[in-house]
């Protein structure tokens, strides 16, 4: 390895963000304006936001299917809909909230944190994040596509066979189902490996792993959740599609087929699934609940250790979603067992929040309201879970409304809450202005009195006995009173979320200026401008404590971080790559530019599936050489890429 | 009983029964509506030795939850109130920030008792699971359930061939005894449910599960699919009749029965159309009627309800659902005819009949 040839020790330089050197580096970082910039840009901060926006778009028209399904229900026997377009709101609905905004959203947090609360100038492969987020909306608009041809997927986000297989299917519906995720699957992956190295290798030289913020672990132990998952729910959907298309029999009973393989396959992706979007969100309120409570974090280790604890464990529930299928007790209590069990982290966790409350002095404002709110609602869909980790109680509870009202508190709860609370922490830092918070408040009462509204009476209507995915019910059932409950309560949870969205819109233009720290927050990314600059550092900080910019007041250690001095790294675009273990400077890293390639290749690589969907296999195999050749044009060696210098080793 | 008469109030009808039938129909009746009338798909009461112990279980959990949630947010509501600060919302930096109190010993409690309520409830799962296991004595009777969209084909099984019949969506048992259920599907997974008596087990293809339940009060219960199956999961209910040895045992035998030769010309034409239009899906005992597409009505008007229990079986919306199934079912199998006036009466004449 001739490396000392090309061996450069980067300078040492104070600057800040009105420096020369700040202003060489945003030269080099700027995106190039127009469309063609716009489209080709691989700024982390550019693409966050995009898929923040679109994740959020994606919760709207989930929404929406959600309250066209609560007037279906609002009274026994209505006619709003008919059951087969019910069927396949409710699929879609499930599909969209689950897959297309609930990991995305969070994602969207990550891809616009990691570089700046790691203290980096971008993610660890930039145009791989490009392409994660295009073949993200790709996915989505291909399954939304089946509306334009009234075949939306109609089985459950869960799908099963054998009634996804054609001879109960014979429609694309499910095609769509099938195809789009697998697409999502590319994206979905694509965005865990650039998380998980961006962790391993882009943090700021002194962060070792003990100081890094816990949404990053969040992020990074769901990457490695989706790098073992993905792949079980991306063959299960292929060899589902060749069962549909070319009579396979992999689920197909006819042919001695297993439908319970389906099951399998498709739990022990989604159980884990669930944990993929909940544990960056507990991160988010993990790191920002403290900011609110004016002290760090309780238990940053154990919180940390619970986090990777659940992901693990998370892995050996799946058979839960599974104890009414006849498999022998011995199997399920195991699983039984393990459903109990991943209680502990997540009491760890709760605990944690609660100490911080009560070991700190909370300032109330929206983003500690919506944060607040969560530990509840956590609680709630907590407990609600271990109900159905008993076996016997689970076999009456599942497949009733019961289970519906948990998901929702560990979506909405879990999810929702924390976004909707991080959106009010971050919200300044991307645009430069402050939310109202006087709208907030009334946001956050509105979500809040909802969605208990909605969800609450909802154990009861499980209770008394009412089965998920019925298009409607009959008179006398014991359930008319609290499914028009839960209605109301529908529209003002939306409510809610209107008036979140009213806020967003206004405090964009009109909101009070933020200033760099407007929270006053211990981490890296307040010691940016709002908005900060494409490089985001003008300097690669040094970092000497869990929260460099309290560490003064609270005394974390005799080192202080180094915010203003640093390397520079201007010879192109740069970053440092450091240690995984200790964040000891490594290497200097070339960063690309900006590309088309990572859109020409989305382009391609959906249109192949399109040929696939539409049995245009002429069609698809083009795309798919093209889909090869625009990889090789993506990743065809560009001689400043070259890897050309080893940082000086300390 | 030959006799043809529009039969519209079902009293009536069951009195040509058997006395003893007529009496326990009576008050089964008016044990269900002691027993669930308020959710008739509730399961926080059990009616049988299964869910009695399942809803121990249930609610034992449901207290601790509810606990845990109250002392959990109290925790939150009241700390955040009690430490509030006073810094205004915009400026925040006015409250210093301080590592003040320690804080870890929140998480060492509260994660310790949480894991005493957890283990606590590990502990009632498996004692309950060891006691829903199996049953204390061997089945009295053994039902195969079979699984239709949407709706329930039922085969009661004996030793005896003779003894062996098909009915559809009612099932009956005796009370007190274990009764063991084989399930299958001839489509699509389902998953039979009826929540006073018996918790679900999947239908599953190429599979067939075995559960058990034993019904400790005579009643009536309601049974619903369980596990989506398609368009009309919604209307896939099933009846339990649960009464007492005698009851059940002149049931069986009345089911055994085949139907009566028509006698009149009247009814002799009725059969006809229903043999033409009804006979190549739906099967009747002693007819050539043989059809095994849709629920059996060697019965019919026997049972309390019709479309797998959407329906009460009466005149009106017997005569409604054969003149448009569609209508109250879309997408249900059974197409719509095209029927006509007189042939639907003679139909509706004929199914008079079949008790």
């Amino acid at each position: 390895m001739a490396v000392i040839d090309y061996d450069r020790a980067p300078e040492f330089a104070t600057a800040g963000y009105d420096s020369p050197a700040a202003s060489r580096l945003h030269a080099l970082w700027e995106t190039k304006p127009g469309l063609i910039g716009w489209l080709s840009t691989v700024d982390h901060k550019e693409l966050g936001v995009r898929y923040l926006v679109t994740a959020f778009a994606f919760l709207l028209l989930g929404g929406l299917e959600a309250l066209i399904m609560r007037l279906q229900l609002a009274q026994p026997n209505e006619h709003l809909l008919s059951p087969e377009q019910y069927n396949q709101i409710f699929s879609m609905h499930g599909i969209t909230m689950i897959f297309l905004y609930a990991q995305p959203i969070l994602s969207g947090f990550s891809i616009y944190l990691f570089p700046l609360i790691l203290g980096t100038r971008d993610m660890a492969f930039p145009r791989l994040n490009a392409f994660s987020y295009w073949a993200y909306l790709a996915a989505g608009l291909f399954m939304y596509a089946s509306f334009l041809i009234g075949a939306a997927p109609n089985d459950g986000w869960f799908n099963y066979a054998p009634y996804a297989l054609k001879q109960f299917n014979p429609n694309p519906n499910m095609d769509f189902y099938a195809l789009g995720m697998i697409l999502l699957g590319v994206s979905t992956t694509a965005g865990a490996v650039n998380f998980l190295v961006t962790f391993l290798r882009l943090r700021a030289p002194g962060m070792s792993i003990n100081r890094v913020p816990i949404l990053a672990w969040g992020t990074t132990t769901t990457s490695v959740g989706i790098l073992l998952s993905v792949p079980a729910v991306s063959l299960a959907f292929f060899l589902l599609w060749l069962d549909r298309q070319f009579g396979t029999h992999f689920y197909n009973p006819d042919g001695q087929g297993q439908p319970l393989l389906w099951q399998h396959l498709f739990w022990m992706f989604a159980h884990p699934w669930v944990y993929i979007i909940v544990l960056p969100a507990m991160g988010i309120v993990s790191d920002a609940l403290p900011i609110f409570c004016r002290r760090p974090l309780v238990g940053y280790t154990v919180v940390v250790l619970a986090t990777i604890t659940t992901m693990v464990l998370g892995f050996g529930v799946w058979l839960h979603h599974m104890f009414a299928t006849g498999l022998p007790f011995l199997a399920l209590s195991f699983f039984s067992g393990a459903s109990f069990i991943i209680t502990v982290p997540s009491a760890v966790a709760v605990f944690a929040w609660i100490a911080t409350i009560w070991a700190g002095r909370p300032v109330f404002t929206t983003a500690f309201l919506y944060f607040a709110g969560f530990v509840s609602m956590f609680v709630i869909g907590g407990v609600s879970g271990v109900m159905t980790a008993a076996v016997p109680a689970d076999r009456q509870l599942t497949d009733t409304y019961f289970v519906v009202a948990h998901i929702h508190y560990v979506l909405i709860g879990i999810n929702l809450f924390p976004v909707l609370g991080g959106l009010h922490v971050w919200f300044p830092k991307m645009t430069g202005r402050m939310l109202s918070e006087r709208l907030g408040r009334w946001s956050f009462w509105t979500v809040f009195i909802g969605f208990n509204m909605a969800f609450l009476p909802m154990h009861w209507t499980g209770l008394a006995g009412m089965p998920r995915r019925i298009y409607t019910y009959p008179e006398g059932m014991g359930w008319d009173t609290v499914n028009l409950i839960t209605t109301i309560g529908a529209f003002v949870l939306a409510a809610g979320i209107l008036i979140f969205l009213a806020n967003i819109a206004l405090s964009r233009r009109n909101g009070r200026v933020a200033g760099p720290n407007p929270w006053d927050g211990p981490t890296l990314e307040w010691s940016t401008p709002s908005p900060p600059p494409p490089y985001n550092f003008p300097v690669i900080p040094a970092v000497a404590s869990r929260h460099p910019l309290w560490e003064d007041r609270l005394d974390e250690g005799l080192g202080r971080s180094s915010i203003r001095r640093g390397v520079v790294l201007d010879h192109g675009k740069e970053a440092l790559a450091t240690s995984t273990l200790d964040g000891e400077p490594d290497a200097i890293l070339k960063m690309p530019e900006d590309s088309l390639s990572p859109l020409v290749a989305t382009i391609v690589m959906t249109a192949a599936f399109a040929g696939l969907l539409l049995h245009w296999w002429m069609f698809a195999g083009v795309c798919a050489a093209l889909l090869l050749a625009a990889t090789i044009i993506w990743l065809w060696p560009e001689r400043e890429l070259g890897q050309r210098a080893e940082a000086s080793h300390g | 009983m030959t006799r043809p008469h529009p039969v519209s109030n079902p009293r009536r009808r069951r009195s040509r029964w058997p006395a003893a039938w007529t009496a326990a129909v009576t008050a089964d009746a008016l044990c269900s509506v002691a027993a669930s009338a308020e959710t008739p798909l509730g399961y926080l009461e059990g009616f049988g030795v299964k869910t009695r112990e399942i809803a121990h279980l249930t609610w034992a959990l449901l207290i601790l939850s509810i606990v845990v949630v109250v002392i959990t947010s109290a925790l939150v509501v009241v700390g955040a109130l009690l430490r509030r600060s006073r810094a205004p919302v915009g400026n925040i930096e006015q409250e210093p920030v301080s590592r003040s109190g320690r804080g870890v010993a929140w998480i060492t409690i509260g994660v310790s008792v949480s894991t005493v309520a957890l283990i606590g409830s590990m502990a009632w799962t498996a004692y309950t699971m060891a006691a829903i296991r199996a049953p204390s004595q061997n089945p009295a009777v053994t039902i195969e359930v079979t699984g239709r969209q949407w709706w329930w084909q039922v085969r009661y099984q004996s030793d005896d061939p003779s003894r062996v019949f098909d009915t559809a969506n009612e099932i009956h048992v005796p009370v007190g005894k274990p009764v063991r259920v084989r399930v299958k599907t001839a489509d699509v997974i389902h998953s039979f449910w009826i929540p006073a008596v018996s918790d679900k087990i999947d239908l599953i293809p190429n599979q067939t599960n075995e559960t058990w339940f034993q019904a400790d009060k005579a009643g009536i219960y309601r049974g619903q699919c369980s596990e989506y199956c398609g368009k009309q999961h919604a209307h896939m209910g099933l009846v339990l009749v649960a009464e007492d040895e005698a009851s059940f045992k002149a049931w069986w035998d009345g089911q055994l029965t085949p139907a009566a030769e028509p006698e009149k010309s009247e009814l002799v034409r009725a059969e006809g159309v229903f043999l033409q239009r009804c006979g190549a899906c739906h099967g009747v005992r002693g007819t050539s009627a043989g059809g095994r597409f849709g629920p059996d009505l060697s019965h019919l008007m026997s049972r309390r309800t019709i479309a797998a229990a959407t329906l009460p079986n009466d005149t009106g919306h017997l005569s409604g659902w054969v003149a448009d199934p569609q209508h109250v079912k879309p997408g249900n199998l059974m197409p719509n005819l095209g029927i006509s006036g007189p042939e639907l009466a003679s139909v509706q004449t004929y199914l008079a009949t079949l008790n």
